[in-house]
């Protein structure tokens, strides 16, 4: 039975429809603009700004950023993984008249950037995490550092300290950059001594201090002497480290006030460095590439300053190993290279280029590592 | 220095029972004295981490450790009290203003305790029992803190309370009957009133110790739900405070298992061994429900309708 109302479903529908396009080009008049002159660029992260990690780490960049001239920075943090970012991304571009936005979470990309990337397409989406396909659409962009060269140089600086031979790596969970790290960690290790083991204690989450504060005293409990790990906040496992008298290594960024004598170095993040840069391009009128990687050589990554209890062999040592990688002439992933299980992961000879794909679907950890990818 | 191998396991479990059992313990003593009045307050997890939060920050403002946990503690009293008020107006849920209490107080945690993430606050002082053993994993175990012994002597000092005292007998006939507490000339309204904010205090002091003391800090990702399996710890301890001391034991070495194993290079199944404390939970509630009963020790005012 049709409603006595006089108005269809699809009357209503199609009127409501017609409000929300004059809304749309109303708020599409406005940034044009307050842009004049201006670059309004927005920086989203889905944990706190200050949290001695991963989103401290884009939030020193979006820093970095705010001191370029001409150039207005927003910030909003906290921002789930779900279709929160999209509406955040999308006010900032309506309301706030951002043209350049840096989604640093992960999960961002498919499908709120992706979502968005079609329907805004003046703006420019720069997405940390690799994530970038082709037939994707060409104003999204996604980028992500080769850390895992980063984590190589800092495991050589744990090889030379450890006494019991025994490293420590908290993970989150399983995935390819992180099994990539925890081997990274432990081939830089074993470059110095090829008797080293790293034991992995996987929490099944980035974030969950009490947990990684428990695998911490665990894995010290088992002799471990330098630890280090990949969660969203390594300030739980840096401060632990140091109350247990053992030393650690960063990730993220620079943890080296929170475990003043613990803390040996770290991998960092070098987004300081890359996102005035990216900034610039887009602004100077440049197309930048929608696969946007680098390691050392490109900038995209450094490590912290040694503790001053760092042995000049192991600063030697990781010093050339970074002029190598600066150099572009060295590989973490190189033949003969065995798994945990026994099984030649990569035949004498091969060398993998940081930027094989192959290594974005590392499935298993180098022998010497104890612990499983399931 | 070397491993303990294996023994690394029970170590590990009963280190994790210490460290991590203290705010299991605070809150769900504090949620059994606030059912044993007849109503359930759900926001205590909030009272935890805006415990965790104000704890952290006067500690640090202050220099001092202890009157940080008495501003947890005052913070957690408020916020059980307001719950209390709320729930004494007419025609109100308590399920729904502690759920609504539980966003309040996370919320407004993360808002107020953003410039303390970055500080370190004086930690709280623990006793050094492992002092016999030269081996550093005991010595770090038996590092126990002056909140898990307080929180160990309150449990049978609740019992007695609540068995032999004037105010225990208050509470649970408050509980058991509100008119019975009518006739007798007790307002029920006040004594829940005392009740939620005594609760409100033990939960805010249990998120105290996670800021203060293990992992030491605050950060908005430090309770990850901890409150809320307190609150559930009561129905599983039956209303019995020796029962909330067992469950948080059992809780806190349950939850330490995990990292335990993997590093002593047990590496299958980490997530089955991560889910452990609610699997023991599930399994214990199985066995020890039967159907004539069920909920015994359930106070009779106790209602998720009213």
């Amino acid at each position: 039975m049709a409603s006595g109302s006089g108005f269809s479903r699809r009357a209503v529908l199609g009127g409501l429809g017609l409000g929300a396009a004059g809304l749309a080009a109303g708020s599409l008049a406005a940034p044009a603009a307050r842009a004049a002159g201006k670059t309004i660029v927005g920086f989203i992260y889905v944990g706190t700004a200050n949290d001695y990690g991963y989103n401290q780490a884009h939030a020193e960049g979006a820093a970095a950023v705010r001191k370029m001239p001409g150039v207005t920075v927003l910030e909003q943090a906290r921002v789930p993984e779900t279709v929160a970012v999209q509406n955040t991304m999308d006010g900032m571009i309506n309301l706030d008249g951002a043209s350049i936005l840096f989604p640093t979470s992960f999960g961002y990309f498919d499908p709120f950037v992706l979502r968005l990337a079609k329907s805004k397409p003046k703006a420019q989406f720069l997405h940390a995490g690799g994530l970038w396909k082709e037939g994707e659409p060409l104003n999204a962009h996604s980028y992500f550092g080769f850390i895992s060269q980063a984590v190589y140089t800092a495991g050589i600086v744990a090889g030379h300290m450890s006494k019991s031979k025994k490293l420590g790596f908290i993970a989150a969970k399983p995935i390819p950059q992180v099994l990539r790290n925890i081997n990274a960690f432990t081939l830089g290790a074993q470059s110095v001594d090829s008797s080293i083991t790293t034991t992995v204690v996987f929490t099944g989450d980035w974030f969950l201090p009490v947990r990684e504060a428990e695998a911490a005293n665990s894995l010290a409990d088992q002799g471990a002497d330098v630890l280090t790990c990949h969660v969203d906040s390594p300030k739980v496992v840096m401060e632990t480290a140091d109350k247990r008298g053992i030393f650690c290594t960063g990730y993220h960024t620079n943890q080296a006030v929170l475990a003043p004598k613990a803390y040996l170095t770290g991998a960092e993040w070098n987004w300081t460095g890359l996102y005035p840069r990216l900034v610039g391009d887009l602004i100077a009128g440049k197309t930048l590439p929608n696969m946007i990687r680098g390691g050392f050589r490109e900038g995209f990554v450094r490590n912290s300053a040694y503790n001053a209890i760092v042995p000049e062999a192991a600063r030697k040592q990781a010093d050339g190993v970074r002029a190598q990688f600066m150099a572009g002439n060295f590989a973490v992933f190189k033949g003969p290279l065995k798994d945990n299980k026994g099984n030649t992961v990569l035949g004498a000879g091969t060398t993998l280029d940081e930027f094989d794909l192959v290594l974005e679907q590392m499935n298993y950890l180098v022998a010497g590592v104890i612990g499983s990818t399931s | 220095m070397s491993g303990i191998g294996w023994w690394g396991v029970p170590v590990a479990v009963l280190a994790g029972a210490i460290r991590v059992s203290t705010p299991f313990l605070f809150v769900s003593l504090g949620e059994l004295v606030t059912e044993k009045s007849g109503r359930v307050n759900l926001g205590l997890e909030g009272t935890l981490v805006m415990g965790a939060m104000s704890g952290f920050a006067i500690a640090w403002l202050t220099g001092s450790p202890w009157l940080g946990v008495l501003a947890a503690a005052l913070v957690g009293a408020l916020l059980g009290v307001l719950h209390a008020a709320i729930c004494s107006l007419p025609r109100v849920n308590p399920i729904a203003v502690g759920i609504a209490m539980m966003l309040f107080g996370t919320g407004l945690a993360f808002y107020l305790g953003k410039p303390f993430i970055e500080p370190k606050a004086p930690e709280l002082p623990a006793l050094d029992l492992g002092f016999w053993s030269a081996n550093p994993a005991i010595r770090s175990a038996l590092k126990v803190n002056a909140l898990f012994f307080i929180g160990v002597a309150l449990a049978p000092a609740l019992v007695w309370m609540l068995r032999n005292s004037g105010i225990g007998l208050v509470l649970r006939m408050v509980g058991d009957s509100e008119d019975a507490a009518r006739a007798m000339g007790y307002s029920p309204r006040l004594v829940r009133l005392a009740a939620t904010g005594f609760g409100g205090a033990l939960a805010g002091i249990g998120g105290s110790f996670l800021s203060l003391y293990y992992p030491g800090s605050w950060n908005e990702g430090l309770s990850s739900g901890q409150g809320i399996t307190a609150v559930a710890l009561v129905i599983f301890a039956r209303w019995n405070p020796m029962g909330c001391l067992w469950a948080s034991l059992l809780f806190g070495g349950a939850g330490a298992l995990g990292p335990a194993l993997q590093a002593i290079g047990v590496t299958g199944f980490y997530h089955l061994f991560n889910a452990l404390p609610y699997i023991v939970t599930l399994l214990i509630m199985i066995v020890s429900c039967s159907p004539d009963r069920t909920l015994a020790g359930a106070p009779g005012e106790l209602s998720i309708t009213r």
